[in-house]
């Protein structure tokens, strides 16, 4: 089987447990691991002005934090298990940003921690895992 | 919420609480008389009419410089509307500059400031003074005023200061001392200060003073009489947490909610019109013979022109220069795509929404008119048409969307409190810049004004304070004299955008991302 496997990542105890899964599939088949991390983003929310004039300067340290403090130990992690790690940090939609770079990466198949979420809370927001089930291109591992 | 803000928010609290009701007669009284003598000859002067007629030279002003970018620019409120929507959608937005301001967001934040007691209570004092033909004229200011809108937006990106941090500040006070430098003119700099000036002014007095008063208003009038100063204090507050405390989940919920208010006022509307579907041609009728007849409204022809221009031009600011100072936050490689989607707002608020309310007012038959003549019958004073209820303002709103929906009343003075609230934390923010375009930036700078801020608006909810008022309307006309002055200067600046950018998109070089 070739190609990479693309592991959804929010540093959460599911997602790890995500990426021990991924990690044990990518030494069995000799693949790559993609981490991407997805902040929930809509063009179309609201904002006050003073939001507006800061907008940059937070995107800026929001990447920044989650450079350093989510995808580093992570990657450290994965390549010291001797497994090559790509990375990808993305704001928008976060189940639609992994059906994209999964289509514009060579991906295999996916691989998320489920979050966990109430029925109710499920049913008013989504879930990701879901809405991924439901419509990603590639198969799609749910790890509990 | 941290100690220190905490502190300060209760000590303003009890400074207003001790201040406010004790003296308030007085205060009333010595303020209107300070006003009224130091400020009667501003007021005066801006609304100067014409020699030897009665029509003010600073609607002139604006309808003039409305029809020459609309000109110049070759109508591109109509040329560029679809391309202005695909940009709205994101059309053309690259995905890797997801989690940056959004053309629409922009949009969004920018109509909030707008949207609102213009499009209600404006709308109203044109139709019941000026009769239905003054929708007319509003509609057409509103056209044209898409063109200003465009012109100073795109300047506002253009010219903004971007600093290290990612910050940006933008807005008239920029592209005129940037702008003129550019073209080595002098005076840019004269005319950003007065500009500057202005804003202050015009943030203080028509975006908080007269906001928070209507909306005391327009509770009272539900609710039944009690002291301002109450509803100034509360209003205050939260204005405060907000602009000096950054708690930003109560403006975060305030621009969720008034979108959706707007939206429900224009379905409210448009059902009461459909209910009244045979009258439609009717009032489409009155609007087109009243704007060149009169139909015997004060004034005549003239009158409903005045009406219909200068309520436009309050409600959708176009060629004033505030929404530049919105715009001017998003990030983009072209300032001219800025310009193309605010060329939206004054269609959404003044074309579309205020038309609205004007049609609802007319189709509900509020104005009172001679069965046999087909006149409307003015009040005794012959200042304006006489109505079911003798409303004016936002009660004859109100009473024309009650004639259909009785709870719609409720429904109204939320809209009413939530736009004045939004478009107070719109203000807040314009008067800051212009603030800071003076004083500098820094922390304490940036406090003092935001205190300021929040004293008026308990100052302006405690008392009618006409004079006051009346300054405040001036004082925001005064910044479109200053800013269509720059417009002019540097409009081949933005042509020449304009043509370059259209030129690109016609080759392909810009292109959809989707």
């Amino acid at each position: 089987m070739t190609g990479k496997i693309l592991v959804g990542y929010d540093g959460s105890d599911s997602a790890q447990r995500a990426v021990d899964y991924a990690a044990g599939r990518a030494k069995a088949e000799g693949a790559d691991i993609l981490i991407a991390h997805v902040l929930e983003w809509s063009p179309y929310s609201f904002l006050t002005p003073e939001e507006l004039a800061e907008r940059h300067k937070r995107r800026n340290e929001e990447l920044a934090r989650a450079e350093t403090a989510l995808l580093a130990p992570v990657v450290a992690r994965l390549k010291s298990a001797g497994i090559a790690v790509e990375t990808e940090l993305k704001y928008g939609h976060i189940a639609e940003t992994l059906c994209r770079l999964a289509t514009e990466h060579d991906i295999s198949q996916i691989v998320i921690g489920r979050t966990g979420h109430s029925a109710l809370a499920s049913r008013l927001f989504g879930s990701v895992a879901g809405t991924l089930a439901q419509a990603a291109p590639i198969p799609v591992t749910i790890v509990p | 919420m941290n100690r220190s803000f905490a502190g300060a928010l209760v000590a303003l609290a009890a400074l207003c609480a001790m201040a406010a009701p004790a003296a308030a007669q007085s205060i009333d009284a010595k303020v209107n008389e300070i006003f009224a003598n130091s400020t009667g000859w501003f007021v005066s002067f801006i609304f100067a009419p014409l020699p030897g007629t009665s029509f003010p030279w600073i609607v002139l002003w604006l309808v003039v410089g409305a029809c020459v970018f609309t000109v110049y620019f070759g109508l591109i409120q109509f040329r560029a509307f679809p391309h202005s929507i695909a940009l709205v959608k994101g059309d053309y937005s690259d995905p890797n500059d997801a989690g940056e301001v959004s053309h629409f967001q922009a949009l969004a934040t920018a109509l909030s400031g707008t949207v609102g007691l213009g499009n209600i209570a404006g709308v109203a004092v044109a139709v019941g003074i000026g009769g239905p033909g003054a929708t007319f004229w509003m509609i057409l200011a509103g056209l044209l005023g898409m063109a200003s809108k465009f012109t100073e937006c795109t300047l506002g990106v253009k010219y903004r200061n971007e600093y290290p941090d990612g910050t940006v500040s933008g807005g008239p006070m920029y592209y005129m001392s940037k702008g003129f430098a550019e073209r080595g003119l002098p005076g840019g700099r004269i005319l950003a200060v007065f500009f500057a000036v202005f804003c202050i002014l015009g943030a203080l007095g028509g975006g908080n003073m007269f906001q928070a008063n209507q909306a005391h208003a327009q509770i009272a009038n539900v609710v039944g009489d009690y002291p301002g100063w109450i509803t100034g204090i509360v209003l205050a507050g939260v204005v405060f947490a907000v602009i000096v405390g950054g708690l930003k989940s109560i403006a975060r919920v305030t621009e969720k909610v008034v979108p959706f208010m707007g939206i429900l006022y224009v379905l409210t509307a448009l059902v009461i019109i459909g209910l009244n579907a045979d009258k439609i041609g009717w009032a489409f009728g009155q609007v087109f013979a009243g704007a060149f007849t009169g139909l015997g409204v004060a004034g005549g022809m003239i009158g409903a022109l005045i009406q219909g221009f200068r309520r436009a031009a309050f409600s959708n600011e176009a060629g004033v220069g505030s929404a530049a100072i919105a715009h001017s936050a998003v990030r983009t490689k072209e300032p001219i795509t800025e310009g193309f989607v605010s060329l939206l707002e004054p269609f959404i608020d003044t074309v579309v929404i205020c038309t609205m309310t004007a049609l609802v007012i007319i189709i509900t038959g509020q104005l009172i008119a001679d069965p046999e003549t087909g006149r409307y019958i003015l009040n005794e004073a012959g200042t304006a048409i006489q109505t079911v209820d003798g409303n004016s303002g936002v009660a004859l709103t109100s009473a024309a969307f009650s004639s259909a929906f009785g709870w719609f009343q409720y429904i109204l003075v939320l809209a009413v409190i939530l736009f004045a609230f939004s478009t107070m934390i719109s203000w807040s923010y314009y008067g800051l810049k212009a603030w800071t375009y003076l004083f500098g930036e820094g922390k304490v700078t940036e406090l003092i004004f935001k205190v300021i801020f929040c004293i008026f608006v308990v100052i302006g909810a405690a008392a009618s304070l006409g004079p006051v008022i009346d300054f405040s309307d001036a004082a925001i006309f005064a910044m479109a004299v200053v800013n269509i002055i720059a417009l002019y200067v540097l409009m081949p600046i933005v042509k020449r955008e304009l043509d370059s950018y259209l030129s690109r998109l016609k080759s392909g070089e810009i292109r959809k991302f989707r």
